[in-house]
């Protein structure tokens, strides 16, 4: 009789904390405690592996060391032939034999992160080739990825989207699943933007058409201003002609707002510097009067306005045909900050909310018509155990659901699939037992005695039974990808909360009526 | 109310020989129909490419939906209905994973409405780049592999209850694989060295029980994966998912089926080992057949109910429940009959 009791407790405290877990799900507000959280497959949403371009940084890493030598070398006055950029993330540099001394030394001082790669001399001219040892250049492309987490994270924060999960996956790629968003592409456009902002001035001296047929002059560029044109829809490329030297970049940026100009009533941005980027400002804004300095993003011209006198203060405009929504979302790029290095969108998966919510009908269909045709053939086949059966499949059910609030697991659609198959499996265990049960009333024995042998021959076959799936239902956790681990997950826990059914649930109601309602026969 | 009646005797073991044959025959046409079409059909989760799954309207015909998508430059796409004709519903897919634009949903949809006068709703798009496929498809292997390794591991310990030859087959087992592992060699290569190594182990050991388990369960596996191959449907993540639920519910039934045999060894000792596990199958069919069903049952209703997303996964596993029931009554128990034949022969 103790025994009875015992087990008692424990169905009831489970069920109970069952219930507790999953009516939040139902009846949202109740208590405090989380729904079932949905997949994107079954609330629509959009799920994005991105891969950040880590060389590319190594490349501007190289790019800034070569200038900075330039820089340092003409102002220490050390004479060179020749030092360049190397299309692998190398800087060759030639200079005289004499002029080594005073080179070196330079090295030595600012330059330390340079690693001589090969050295020659010829006619008293050395010739050398530096690179970036492995360590610094997996530094930079570890720190890349950081940063590009980071700044999609601010990004997704600023553009409002409710409980994003972004994350690292492996050594450069990002994983952003974005729940219940329906304008994918302007999101696409917001995490896949580089949105690198430059300030470069305006070669005037030459003409950009002439530079276009006859070759770039020197430590020049030629960059293009793309505009549409709102009547015709086409676009226009006006080519710019820019010093390639970046006079100031986005890093320096406190703030970024979309205003409105009251004389063409046009959204622009306007942007904030800090102090440092404020003296930058000022400084070339005062050294290039006159001149026109072009606002850059992304390798693309915003505008080139002529620079009409010094200004200070550290604030600034872009302007360029904006859509109030372009120019809201280029302030949020430009707060957030640009991203290292440029990403690769290298997978998308998009479900529209009328699918997701299709798949849940659907798959709430099949289950409850799944369900009540094993409910219906147990009754058939086990006559008022096959009732007890159906209850033990009734509670499995919460339990699974509970399992997944406790947990704050997902449900996917191939979750929802496992739920049914559990369904299907779960009265696996009481057949076997109501089978044993039949085995042993056939050798005439008494009600009590048939169950009790029953319940213990079939308990450990019934948990051995389970492990193998459950050893495969734990791998595919490990290794599935969303949708896949929502299945591991109610497949898992279909087995345990089955297990718990069949060996705990039923026996104790079994019992109770066996022993303490004095029933008589076994109606199996 | 019962099926099967508790006196059943079917002669299991004395239909061993065509039972042998039918096998043998599903495996060749298996192994033949991945032959010929050169290996398993991949989804683009794992070949890469692009799925989009578009709603219209009205009835749309398949030709103005591909003039639509010629006007994307996707000509070389392949459109077929998805679900039921009723539905308008339809799946492009291409090869092509790189050059989706920021614009690309909505220009595709504009060419879709113009080229078939319908209003067209894009209702998913799956991209999956050709690194990321090729990821997917090492991860899928690698999970079917451990669950192969685990479950060798398992049954090697648990049906001979001798958990130090489990130990030693694990390392065993581990050992090898990490060996050519060095060489570099691909995760299917892992996975055949690895099954090869099992079942040598399992002879070289005698775990006969593991050796009749595991070689239903290759059976299984071999059979659905040729099923599919023959009606040409695509290998995805999900059927993955599939075939590794079927490899732990293909072995539940074994497992039960095995537990009978060994309690029947100890009451009736003196009958023959053919006796015994056809008495052993015959006492548990009625179970099997049972558990079976109900599964069959909700499967079923997943299949016919559950939409054009779960279609193939539950198709995988209607095969491979039937195909799973079937080898644990016919196919794992005769091995132990067989094992025992080669004993006899080789101690007398």
């Amino acid at each position: 009789m103790k025994n009875i009791s015992w087990r008692w407790i424990v169905v009831l405290a489970v069920i109970a904390v069952a219930i507790v877990y999953t009516l939040p799900t139902f009846n949202p507000g109740l208590w405090p405690h989380k729904k079932i959280n949905l997949g994107l497959d079954l609330q629509g949403g959009m799920h994005l592996v991105l891969e950040v371009d880590a060389e590319k940084t190594v490349e501007s890493a190289i790019d800034r060391i070569h200038q900075d030598l330039r820089g340092f070398m003409r102002k220490e006055h050390i004479a060179y032939t020749r030092v360049e950029r190397l299309k692998a993330a190398e800087i060759t540099v030639h200079i005289p034999e004499d002029q080594l001394e005073k080179f070196e030394d330079l090295l030595d001082k600012q330059f330390r992160e340079l690693r001589l790669a090969s050295k020659s001399s010829d006619n008293g001219v050395v010739a050398m080739r530096f690179d970036l040892p492995e360590a610094e250049t997996e530094h930079i492309k570890t720190m890349a990825v950081d940063q590009a987490l980071e700044t999609i994270r601010n990004r997704i924060d600023e553009f409002g989207v409710s409980e994003p999960d972004i994350r690292r996956e492996g050594e450069k790629r990002v994983l952003i699943q974005l729940p219940g968003i329906t304008d994918t592409q302007r999101a696409k456009q917001l995490i896949g933007r580089t949105a690198l902002l430059e300030f470069k001035l305006v070669d005037d001296a030459h003409d950009p058409r002439t530079a276009l047929e006859g070759g770039l002059p020197p430590g020049t560029e030629l960059l293009y201003e793309v505009q549409t044109d709102p009547i015709t829809h086409r676009t226009i490329k006006t080519p710019f002609l820019l010093h390639s030297q970046t006079l100031l970049t986005g890093v320096y940026l406190t703030d970024a707002r979309v205003q409105i100009d009251s004389q063409y009533n046009e959204p622009y941005v306007s942007i904030e510097f800090d102090k440092k980027g404020a003296q930058i400002f000022e400084r070339i804004t005062g050294e290039n009067v006159k001149k026109r300095l072009a606002i850059v993003l992304d390798k693309k011209v915003y505008s080139a306005p002529v620079i009409q006198e010094q200004i200070s203060g550290g604030s600034a405009r872009i302007t360029g045909n904006f859509t109030t929504e372009e120019a809201k979302d280029l302030a949020i790029v430009l707060r957030a900050g640009a991203l290292p290095a440029p990403v690769n969108i290298i997978e998308e998966r998009t479900v529209g909310p009328s699918l997701g919510s299709d798949s849940i009908r659907m798959g709430l269909i099949s289950m409850l018509v799944g369900g009540l045709l094993v409910i219906v053939f147990m009754i058939i086949y086990y006559n008022f155990s096959g009732i007890i059966a159906d209850l033990a499949l009734l509670v499995n059910i919460v339990l699974i659901a509970a399992g997944l609030a406790v947990f704050q697991a997902t449900l996917t659609m191939p979750g929802i699939a496992g739920i049914i198959l559990t369904i299907g499996m779960a009265v696996d265990a009481n057949v076997l037992i109501f089978e044993r049960i039949r085995e042993e009333l056939s050798l005439g024995k008494t009600a009590l005695a048939a169950l009790a042998a029953g319940y213990d021959r079939a308990s450990l076959t019934i948990l051995d039974a389970n492990v193998t799936t459950l050893i495969a239902a734990l791998v595919l956790f490990q290794f599935g990808t969303g949708p896949i681990k929502g299945f591991a997950v109610t497949l898992s826990l279909g087995v345990l909360s089955s297990l718990f059914t069949a060996l705990v649930l039923t026996r104790a109601v079994f019992d109770y009526l066996l022993i303490n309602r004095k029933m008589k026969r076994l109606s199996i | 109310m019962q099926i099967i009646k508790p006196g059943i005797n079917l002669n299991i073991i004395g239909k061993s020989k065509i039972v042998f044959s039918l096998s043998m025959a599903l495996i060749v046409i298996s192994i033949l129909s991945l032959i010929f079409h050169k290996g398993p059909r991949y989804g683009i989760d794992f070949s890469g490419g692009t799925l989009i799954q578009i709603k219209f309207g009205g009835p749309a015909t398949i030709d103005a939906i591909k003039s639509g998508l010629k006007a994307m430059n996707l000509a070389n796409a392949s459109v077929q209905t998805f679900g039921e004709e009723s539905e308008n519903e339809y799946l492009v897919r291409t090869d092509a994973s790189a050059d989706m634009d920021e614009a690309f949903s909505s220009k595709l949809k504009s060419a879709l409405d113009s080229a078939t006068q319908n209003e067209s709703e894009i209702r998913r798009v799956e991209m999956v780049g050709p690194q990321v496929g090729k990821d997917l498809q090492e991860k899928a292997l690698f999970a079917i592999f451990y669950t192969l390794l685990f479950i060798a591991i398992y049954i090697s310990g648990r049906f001979e209850l001798k958990w130090v030859i489990s130990g030693v087959m694990a390392a065993a087992l581990t050992g090898a694989v990490y060996l050519f592992s060095l060489f570099q060699v691909s995760v299917a290569f892992l996975i055949a060295v690895a099954l090869i190594v099992t079942l040598i182990l399992f002879w070289v050991l005698s775990l006969r029980y593991a050796m009749g388990a595991i070689v239903a369960l290759i059976h299984d596996i071999i059979i659905t994966v040729g099923l599919f191959s023959l009606m040409e449907k695509e290998f995805s993540l999900p059927i993955i998912a599939a075939l590794l639920t079927i490899i732990g519910y293909s072995l539940n039934d074994t497992i039960i089926v095995f537990d009978r045999i060994r309690e029947n060894l100890k009451k009736y000792h003196k009958e023959s080992l053919a006796f015994i596990i056809n008495r052993s199958v015959n006492e548990t069919l009625s179970r099997t057949i049972l558990t079976s069903l109900t599964t069959l049952i909700v499967v079923f209703s997943l299949f016919v109910l559950g939409g054009g997303i779960i279609h193939d996964f539950a198709f995988a596993l209607l095969i491979g429940i039937v195909i799973g029931t079937y080898s644990s009554i016919y196919v794992a128990s005769p091995i132990l009959l067989f094992w025992e034949a080669r004993g006899r022969r080789a101690s007398g």
